[in-house]
C-alpha cells in the first residue's frame, strides 16, 4: 500500500521516463505490456499527460513493405526535426507463445537522432492487446515522443482496431496481388485515412490504384471522415528506393490538419477512449461472470442446463441479475 | 503471477555474415516461448545497447564466426556496463574451447559450443535470466 | 544400341581419339584394361553434357586442384601461395579477410578485431601487389573471392600484372563477383541490388573486351548449400543466378555467345554421396538445354557448366576435428564422380579456425589421393547408367525446374526480375532458413546422425588442438601500413579520381571499370572508392526472414 511519503517503484520508474531516459521507457513498456496492478498504476499515471502527440497507426497485409515504408517515415520525421517513437506489432506464435520480432532491422539503419522503437508480441491475448497498445502509446507520447507510431499486420479484428484507433490510420497495398481486395474484406478500407501502393515500381501498380478508387466510389462508408465529405488520398511510393515516404508524410500531416480543422480529432480521441474503456469493462465482467459460475450457485445452474431443465438463454439471464445484485 | 516471458536480443556483432545459425537459434527460442528481438546482421556494440533499453531485452545473444569474438565480445560486455544495463551475453558460434575462459573472464555469462543441442542452448539463455531476474 | 546411339558413340570415338592423353596406364590396378567410358549415350562432351563436358574428361586432364589460402598480411598470403605452388597446386585461390569483402579499410570502426582473420588484408594497391610478389601472373590462374567490391579488386590484379609487365589480355584466372547470391545466402552485399547488378555488367563487358582468359562470374551455389538449403535448391537457385545474369549481360548488349563461354560455376560437395553426384550431372544438363532453348546460344562452350566444387565447410564438425579427413575424402571423391573441373578440399579444422599449414597439406593430399590411387579418373562419369543416379538426377533436374517456374512467373517471364523479386520479397532467404531448422531439428531429435556431434562422442581431445592464431599484430601492422601509403600519395590524385568515380556512376551507359583502375593506381584505398560508388548507389540493408 502506497503512502503519501514514499514513491512507488512504478512512479520512480516514470519519473526518469518523463525525464527522457530511455532504459525507464522501455522498463515501462514491459510493465505495461505484462498487465495487472503495475500496468493500471502506469495509465494512472500516464493519464492526461500525453500531450498533443500524433498518433499513427500503419497496417496492412504481410509483406506489403510496412516496416521499410515505417523506417523511411521515421527517417523523413528525424530530417524534419521531429522525435518519433514506433510500436512494432507482431504476432506471437499461438502454440508456443513464443515470436521472433524482426521490424527493426529495417527501421533501425535510418533510426539515427533519438528514436524509439519498440517490438511488441501479440502474446496471444487478444484482449490485452487491444489495452496493451494504448496504455504502450501513452507511456510514448508521456516520454516526449512525437509522433507515436503503431504498425501492425492487417490481420485479424484486433489488429485492425488497434491500427484503427489511431488519429490517422495508413493502410499499406503491394500490386499485383489482389492486395486491395484482401484490404477490403480485412475491414481496412473502412479504417484507412491515407492509402498507401507500396512497390509503385512493380507491375500492375496502377491497378491496385484503380481497384482502390473503385471501392472507394462504391463505399458510401469508406473512411472514418466519408460522412465529413473527405475522401482518403491515395499515394504510391517505393519504400525499398526511398521513393514515396515524403509524400506519405505529407498526407498524414494533413489528415491531421483536417482532423483539427473539422474538429474531429477530439471525436476521435473519444471513441478511442470509450473502445478502450468497454475492452476493460469486458475484461473486468469476464473475470466477475467466471468468479460466479465457479461458485456454488452457479455450479448449480450449470447442472440444471447440463440436465435439460434449465434453457442456456434462462440461467444467463439468472446470471446477470446476480451479477448486477452483487456489488 | 507467471514469470513474464523473457525477452531476447539476437544479433550478428561486426562484418561476419554467418547467420544460419542465428537463425536456427531464433526459432529454437521462439518454439521454446520467448520473444525474439531478431537484430540480424552488422550490428555495433552501440547498436545493440540502443535496442537493449528500448526493447527492455532480459538476455543478448551473439553469434561469431570469424575468429573475432576475443576482441569484439568482451566490447559487448563493456558497452552494456558503460550503460549500466546489467543484460547477459551469451555467445554462441565458432569459439575454441581454450577461450571459453577469457570470455568468462571477459564478463560474458554464458559460451554455446558448435553443435550445442536445442536443450542446452535454451537452458543456458533460461538460467541466465533466472540469474538476473534473482539478482535485479 | 539404337541407331541414334550408334551415331553418338561414333562422334564421341572421333571426339575421344582427337584429345590428348595423360601419360598413365588407363587399366585397374590388377591390370585390367578399362574403357574410357561405359553405357548409352549421350556421351561425355555431348548435348547435354550431364555425362561431362570433354569426350575424355580426366583421362586428358585432371580437375585443377585449387586451394583457397589467405590469412594475416599480404605477404603471409603470398608465403603460403608459394608453398602450395610447390606442394603441387595447380591454381591460387585468394580468400579475403571481413573487412576487404565488405569493402571497408583496415583503419575503419567496422574492421576491428577482423583484420586479417579469415583471409588476407587488402585495402590498397600496395597490399596486392605484396599479395603476389614473385609470383608470375603471366603462368598461374588465380581466383579472387571477392563480390560486392569485386571491380576494384580486379582493377588491383590488372594495376599489380602491368606493373610487373603482364598485360591484362595474358591473365588467367577466375574472380567469384556473384552477388545474387549475396543477398540469398552470403550477406555480403554493399549496395542494393540493381546497381550491384550493374557493376557485375560492367565487368563482364569489359573483361570480355579486353581480358580473354578471365572469367568474369563465378556463379556459386556453395553458400547457398553453407547457408542451409537443400541439394536441389543449391541447384536450382544457383542456375536461376547462372540465368539472371545471362539476361542481365543481354539487356546491356552483350550477345549471349560473346560472354557465356566465360561463365563458371562453383558448388558445394556436401555429404550425401550419390545426391552431391547426381546434382552436379543435372547441372550440366539444365544450363546446356537452358542456354540452348530459352537463351539462344549456338556456341559449344556457350552451352558448358563448367564447375568448381570445394567441400562442404558446414558438415566439418568441432568434435573430434581429425574424422574430418574421412568427410572431406568422400566429399573430394563425389566431386570427380560428379565430373568437376576443379576442386577445393577443406581442412580438417576449419570448424573450429582457419586452417593450419599441416591440415591445408593434409587436404590438398586427399584430392590427390583421390586423382592418383583410386582410379576413378580412368573412366568418364562412371556411375552413369545407375538406376538409382539417373533416377535421382532426374529428381533434382524436375525440383529445380518447379523453382525455375516460380522464379519466371514472380519475374512475369524474366528470370533476371524473378530473383529480384524473389530477394526483395524475402523469398531465397526464407526457403534457405526453413531447410537450414529442418536439418537441425533432425540432428536435434537424432533422425540424423552426425558422428561425434550426436552419436559415437567419444574420443573428442579439446586439450590436444594445435589451431591458428592471428594476432593483433596483424591488425596494428595493417593499419600502419595503410597510413603509410596515405602519406606518401598524392591526396589531390585521389581525390580527383574518386569524384570521376562517382560522377560516372550516376550515367549507367558508361562502364565503371576505368575509373576503378584510375582510383586504384591513384593509391585510393578500396573504403574510399567503396563509399564513392555508395554516394550514388545507397546501402541495402536486408529484410529480416527468420
Amino acid at each position: 500500500m502506497n503512502t503519501e511519503s514514499s514513491r512507488s517503484p512504478v512512479d520512480e520508474v516514470f519519473g526518469r521516463a518523463a525525464a527522457g531516459e530511455r532504459r525507464a521507457v522501455g522498463r515501462l513498456l514491459s510493465i505495461v505490456e505484462a498487465g495487472g496492478p503495475q500496468a493500471d498504476e502506469v495509465t494512472e499515471l500516464t493519464h492526461g499527460r500525453t500531450g498533443t502527440a500524433h498518433i499513427v497507426g500503419i497496417t496492412g497485409a504481410p509483406g506489403a513493405g510496412k516496416s521499410t515504408l515505417t523506417g523511411q517515415l521515421v527517417a523523413h520525421i528525424v530530417a524534419c526535426g521531429g522525435r518519433p517513437a514506433v510500436l512494432a506489432v507482431d504476432p506471437s506464435s499461438p502454440l508456443t507463445g513464443g515470436a521472433i520480432l524482426g521490424d527493426r532491422i529495417r527501421m533501425d539503419d535510418l533510426a539515427g537522432g533519438d528514436v524509439f522503437i519498440r517490438s511488441m508480441a501479440t502474446r496471444g491475448h487478444s484482449g490485452g492487446l487491444a489495452l496493451a497498445v494504448p496504455a504502450a502509446l501513452r507511456v510514448l507520447a508521456a516520454a516526449g515522443y512525437d509522433p507515436v507510431i503503431v504498425e501492425t499486420v492487417g490481420v485479424g479484428q484486433v489488429e485492425v482496431d488497434v491500427a484503427g484507433t489511431a488519429d490517422t490510420t495508413v493502410v499499406v497495398v503491394t500490386p499485383g496481388t489482389g492486395d486491395a481486395v484482401q484490404a477490403n474484406k480485412a475491414g481496412l478500407l473502412e479504417v484507412a485515412d491515407v492509402f498507401v501502393v507500396n512497390k509503385a515500381d512493380r507491375p500492375g501498380a496502377s491497378d491496385t490504384r484503380r481497384d482502390l478508387e473503385l471501392m472507394l466510389d462504391l463505399s458510401h462508408l469508406s473512411g472514418l471522415d466519408a460522412a465529413a465529405g473527405r475522401r482518403p488520398p491515395i499515394v504510391m511510393s517505393d519504400a525499398l528506393q526511398g521513393a514515396g515516404a515524403t509524400e506519405v508524410w505529407a498526407e498524414v500531416v494533413a489528415h491531421r490538419a483536417w482532423l483539427v480543422a473539422n474538429d474531429r480529432l477530439e471525436g476521435r480521441r473519444a471513441s478511442r477512449s470509450r473502445h478502450e474503456v468497454r475492452v476493460r469493462v469486458e475484461q473486468l465482467l469476464e473475470a466477475d461472470v467466471d468468479a460466479l459460475l465457479a461458485a456454488p450457485s452457479g455450479q448449480q445452474l450449470l447442472d440444471s442446463v447440463a440436465a435439460g431443465e434449465l434453457s442456456p438463454a434462462a440461467a444467463a439471464h439468472t446470471l446477470r441479475s446476480d451479477l448486477l445484485a452483487a456489488d | 503471477m507467471t514469470e513474464p516471458n523473457i525477452r531476447i536480443l539476437l544479433a550478428k556483432l561486426g562484418l561476419d555474415g554467418h547467420d544460419r545459425g542465428l537463425k536456427v537459434v531464433a526459432r529454437l527460442l521462439r518454439d521454446a516461448g520467448m520473444e525474439v528481438i531478431y537484430l540480424g546482421l552488422r550490428q555495433t556494440a552501440e547498436s545493440i545497447v540502443a535496442a537493449a533499453e528500448q526493447e527492455d531485452a532480459d538476455a543478448i545473444g551473439l553469434s561469431m564466426h570469424n575468429a573475432g569474438h576475443l576482441t569484439l565480445a568482451p566490447r559487448m560486455v563493456a558497452a552494456l556496463a558503460v550503460a549500466e544495463l546489467e543484460i547477459p551475453v551469451i555467445v554462441g558460434g565458432i569459439v575454441p574451447d581454450e577461450d571459453v575462459a577469457a570470455l568468462r573472464d571477459a564478463g560474458v555469462a554464458a559460451v554455446l559450443g558448435p553443435g550445442a543441442p536445442a536443450e542446452e542452448v535454451v537452458d543456458v539463455v533460461r538460467r541466465a535470466v533466472d540469474q538476473r531476474r534473482s539478482t535485479g | 544400341m539404337s541407331a541414334m546411339d550408334g551415331d553418338d558413340r561414333s562422334r564421341w570415338s572421333k571426339a575421344y581419339e582427337g584429345a590428348v592423353l595423360r601419360d598413365v596406364p588407363f587399366e585397374t590396378m590388377s591390370g585390367v584394361p578399362v574403357e574410357p567410358v561405359y553405357g548409352a549415350g549421350p556421351y561425355p562432351g555431348q548435348y547435354p553434357y550431364t555425362r561431362g563436358v570433354h569426350p575424355a574428361m580426366y583421362r586428358s586432364r585432371l580437375w585443377t586442384m585449387r586451394m583457397f589460402a589467405g590469412f594475416g598480411t599480404a605477404e603471409d598470403t603470398n608465403g603460403r601461395f608459394k608453398e602450395l605452388l610447390h606442394h603441387g597446386g595447380t591454381g591460387l585461390s585468394t580468400a579475403f579477410d571481413m573487412p576487404t569483402l565488405m569493402g571497408h579499410d583496415s583503419d575503419s570502426g567496422w574492421a576491428l578485431g577482423e583484420v586479417g582473420r579469415a583471409g588476407v588484408a587488402i585495402d590498397t594497391l600496395a597490399d596486392m601487389r605484396d599479395l603476389f610478389a614473385d609470383i608470375d601472373l603471366a603462368t598461374v590462374s588465380t581466383s579472387m573471392t571477392i563480390n560486392g567490391p569485386a571491380p576494384i579488386l580486379l582493377a588491383m590484379y590488372i594495376a599489380v600484372a602491368e606493373q610487373t609487365g603482364v598485360e591484362r589480355s595474358a591473365l588467367a584466372g577466375t574472380i567469384q563477383n556473384d552477388i545474387l547470391k549475396e543477398y540469398q545466402a552470403q550477406k555480403e552485399y554493399i549496395y542494393p541490388p540493381r546497381p550491384s547488378m550493374r557493376l557485375v555488367t560492367d565487368m563482364m563487358r569489359f573483361t570480355t573486351a579486353e581480358m580473354p582468359l578471365w572469367h568474369p562470374v563465378s556463379i556459386s551455389g556453395y553458400h547457398i548449400r553453407e547457408a542451409g538449403s537443400t541439394a536441389a535448391q543449391e541447384l536450382a537457385f544457383t542456375l536461376a543466378n547462372g540465368f539472371a545474369y545471362v539476361e542481365a549481360a543481354r539487356s546491356t548488349g552483350l550477345p549471349v555467345d560473346d560472354f557465356a563461354k566465360r561463365l563458371s560455376f562453383f558448388f558445394n560437395a556436401h555429404i550425401d554421396f550419390f545426391e552431391e553426384i547426381a546434382k552436379l550431372r543435372a547441372a550440366r544438363r539444365i544450363w546446356a538445354r537452358w542456354m540452348k532453348e530459352r537463351y539462344g546460344a549456338t556456341a559449344e562452350r556457350s552451352l558448358l557448366c563448367r564447375i568448381h566444387t570445394q567441400t562442404a565447410g558446414v558438415s566439418l564438425t568441432a568434435q573430434q576435428p581429425e574424422i574430418n579427413i574421412a568427410r572431406v575424402a568422400i566429399q573430394a571423391l563425389a566431386a570427380a564422380l560428379g565430373g568437376t573441373q576443379s576442386l577445393h578440399t577443406d581442412s580438417y579444422d576449419e570448424a573450429l579456425a582457419l586452417p593450419t599449414e599441416e591440415a591445408a597439406r593434409i587436404a590438398l593430399r586427399t584430392q590427390q589421393i583421390v586423382a592418383h590411387e583410386t582410379g576413378v579418373t580412368n573412366v568418364a562419369d562412371p556411375l552413369g547408367g545407375s538406376a538409382y543416379v539417373e533416377e535421382l538426377t532426374d529428381e533434382m533436374e524436375r525440383q529445380a525446374e518447379a523453382i525455375f517456374a516460380h522464379l519466371d512467373e514472380l519475374g512475369e517471364g524474366s528470370i533476371l526480375e524473378g530473383v529480384y523479386a524473389g530477394i526483395e520479397n524475402g523469398y531465397f532467404v526464407g526457403e534457405i532458413a526453413d531447410a537450414a531448422y529442418r536439418f537441425e531439428r533432425g540432428v536435434n531429435d537424432g533422425q540424423r546422425i552426425v558422428v561425434g556431434v550426436n552419436a559415437f562422442t567419444d574420443g573428442d581431445d579439446p586439450e590436444n588442438r594445435n589451431l591458428l592464431r592471428i594476432g593483433p599484430e596483424t591488425e596494428d601492422y595493417q593499419r600502419k601500413r595503410l597510413d603509410a601509403v596515405k602519406a606518401d600519395r598524392d591526396g589531390q590524385r585521389v581525390q580527383d579520381t574518386l569524384a570521376q568515380l562517382t560522377s560516372d556512376a550516376a550515367d549507367p551507359t558508361l562502364n565503371l571499370m576505368p575509373p576503378i583502375l584510375d582510383a586504384v593506381r591513384a593509391m585510393a584505398t578500396e573504403g574510399e572508392i567503396v563509399d564513392a560508388l555508395r554516394e550514388e548507389f545507397g546501402t541495402y540493408v536486408e529484410k529480416a526472414v527468420i
